[in-house]
């Protein structure tokens, strides 16, 4: 018996896995076509006008147009809106990052009149729509000031809830153990000191989940800076730009593609380089 | 072992891991400061949360009411308070009931397709037999990051009748050219189909999460025990899913409302009004008509909210129930 099987075995895992590799192929070809709309769109921004629409099933371009790129970035401005979307973005995540990580911490660890009251509220705004709230934003950033200017963009970009960054920070400060902090106490640190150079450390893989989520929220936010931007076209966001951009020039497809692909790389860029951390933290929050 | 000791072993650990909790928050920790000194800090590390929330959250919540009662165009400082004559006005307006079903219809299109198609696809991707299973998980994960007003935009071009690839594939078999959304039939469908694919894969990844939380060993059990992936799908998956499926579906709903940016680049709510969700009807009262009536939208957007806020209502009585299902039979 031990004989047969020792003979039979190398063959039969073969034909065990290859049911699994013949899955895997199938789904090989189903995430060809998912992807497949970012292949064409690349194919695209380096084909001419012409090409792009007699040829338009052909992947391979007959000569690489780079001249689009040139164009989708001096004469369409995305040069411009690129800098704004990264100074929008990297401004916003830092603000929401501190805010959340302090506000989840001393809800977490801290009882005061009110506490309980605060995560109520926050709980309830979990899910406010941009649509709902809109209009009363551009009002006060108009009485403030602000409308019109990257500064007042970045502002409200960053007072949107953020609930779940807060209670995912709520949620990793609760489950420290106490020690660590009176560690802290015991060498003389106070408050702040406790908070920058003991806890928030310790938080490092939530700070990575919500530096990333936000990145990647505002990077792809529209409806704000599609709002804050209509009297004053340089302040545009390259989603923004790219919008404004098929209402000018409706006839420039490939500058679209490369003005499109542009926009795009940067947070693929960012996801690719740091999918464990995002991966994980959606997971985090579905679990708890 | 069997599944019924499993389960118990789970149970155990999970009530220690909850007395564990529980000591370590109930009894409060020797704080680093006290007094007034400690309560100067707790207010100090929630004051920009407090003044970002407050206006930009908070303040539109409350004032979207205000706004509501009065006839207001938005340029001139004058607010003429007119009681619910703005609410009237919305409800009788058969575009903002046009809106609304399309909303509704909208997220009847979606949710089903998002919450069990990629329940499907986290089964496959959560086998540990599957080869290239995280190239695959990224392939399907990409369009989530992707910005969704350039994904509008360069679908109008891939689904461009005269000149965008799928209706030259269509041509290479011989098929009629489609005008998807051009056309009043298929807009929405078409439309609703992109937005599927484009968060397919978060909800994916939640789904992924939730099949995580099943550990190995109960599979095992059910294989020595001869069951077939049908049994073991309807009897150990499918239970165990529960709490996860309301979670999940009342989550994809929420986030099915927030669906401006792809619908405005994608068709700004044409052709004849097929696709305007609630959120362009308010944004075309508010921002893109010449006169703008603000009172006229913001009614229509304190009705949106309050049916947002009904989701989330049974959003937290979920999250609720699936913790207590979890906790009484994990």
């Amino acid at each position: 018996m031990t004989h047969v099987a020792a003979v039979t075995r190398p063959r039969s895992r073969f034909l065990r896995r290859l049911p699994w590799w013949l899955g895997a192929a199938f789904l090989v070809g189903t995430a060809a076509v998912w992807v497949f709309p970012f292949v064409w769109m690349i194919s695209a921004s380096l084909k001419d006008n012409l090409e792009m629409f007699s040829g338009g099933l052909n992947l391979l371009p007959d000569t690489l147009v780079w001249e689009n790129y040139v164009r989708a970035w001096n004469d369409a401005n995305f040069g411009r809106y690129l800098i704004n979307t990264v100074v929008v973005t990297v401004i916003t995540v830092v603000i929401v990052t501190v805010r959340c990580a302090t506000c989840g911490y001393v809800l977490a660890r801290y009882r005061f009149k009110g506490s309980k009251l605060f995560l109520g509220v926050l709980i309830a705004t979990l899910f406010v729509p941009t649509g709902y709230t809109i209009i009363p934003v551009v009002k006060v950033s108009m009485q403030l000031g602000l409308i019109d200017s990257l500064g007042g963009m970045i502002l409200a970009l960053s007072g949107a809830a953020y609930v779940s960054a807060i209670l995912l920070y709520y949620g990793y400060f609760r489950q420290i153990p106490r020690e660590l902090e009176e560690a802290a106490v015991i060498d003389g640190a106070g408050f702040f000191r406790t908070f920058f150079s003991v806890m928030l450390p310790l938080a490092m893989p939530v700070t990575a989940t919500v530096a990333i989520l936000t990145f990647i929220t505002t990077w792809n936010s529209f409806f704000l800076p599609l709002v804050f931007s209509f009297s004053r076209p340089e302040i545009r966001t390259v989603s923004v730009g790219m919008q404004a951009f098929v209402g000018e020039t409706a006839t420039d497809w490939t500058g679209m593609a490369a003005a499109g692909v542009i926009s795009i790389l940067p947070v693929v860029a960012v996801f690719v380089f740091m999918q464990r951390y995002f991966m994980e933290g959606i997971s985090g929050a579905v679990k708890s | 072992m069997s599944i019924r000791s499993v389960q118990l072993t789970r149970r155990e650990s999970r009530n220690a891991k909850n007395a564990r909790r529980a000591s370590t928050v109930d009894e409060q920790m020797v704080a680093p400061e006290r007094g007034w000194k400690r309560t100067t800090w707790i207010w100090l590390f929630l004051l920009p949360t407090i003044i970002l929330y407050g206006i930009y959250t908070i303040y539109p919540i409350i004032a979207s009411y205000w706004y509501s009662l009065v006839e207001w165009n938005g340029f001139d400082s004058e607010q003429r308070f007119v009681g619910i004559a703005n609410y009237q006005a919305v409800f009788a307006d058969p575009f903002f009931w046009n809106s609304f079903r399309i909303t509704l219809l909208f997220m009847l299109l979606v949710v089903p397709a998002r919450v069990l198609l990629s329940l499907l696809m986290a089964m496959v991707l959560n086998s540990p037999k599957l080869p290239l299973v995280g190239v695959l998980r990224s392939a399907f994960f990409i369009p989530v990051v992707t910005t969704t007003a350039i994904i509008g935009v360069v679908m109008r071009f891939v689904l461009d009748p005269a000149s965008g690839p799928v209706n030259g594939m269509l041509q290479l078999f011989g098929l009629e050219g489609v005008d998807f959304l051009g056309d009043q039939k298929t807009a929405l469908p078409v439309a609703a189909a992109l937005y599927v694919w484009k968060f397919f894969g978060i909800t994916m990844i939640y789904w992924l999460a939730a099949l995580q939380t099943i550990p190995r060993d109960i599979y095992e059990a059910a294989r020595i025990d001869g069951a077939n992936v049908r049994q073991t799908f309807l009897h150990i998956t499918l239970p165990l899913m529960k709490p996860f499926l309301i979670i999940i579906t009342v989550l994809t709903i929420e986030e099915t409302f927030h669906n401006f940016d792809l619908m405005y680049t994608l068709t700004g709510g044409g052709p004849y009004f097929n696709t305007e969700i609630i959120e362009i009807y308010i944004y075309r009262w508010a921002f893109a008509a010449s006169i703008p009536q603000l009172g006229h939208a913001s009614a229509a957007a304190v009705f949106f909210g309050l049916l947002v806020a009904v989701f989330g209502a049974i959003q937290l009585w979920a999250v609720y129930a699936s913790r207590r299902m979890r906790r009484a039979n994990p």
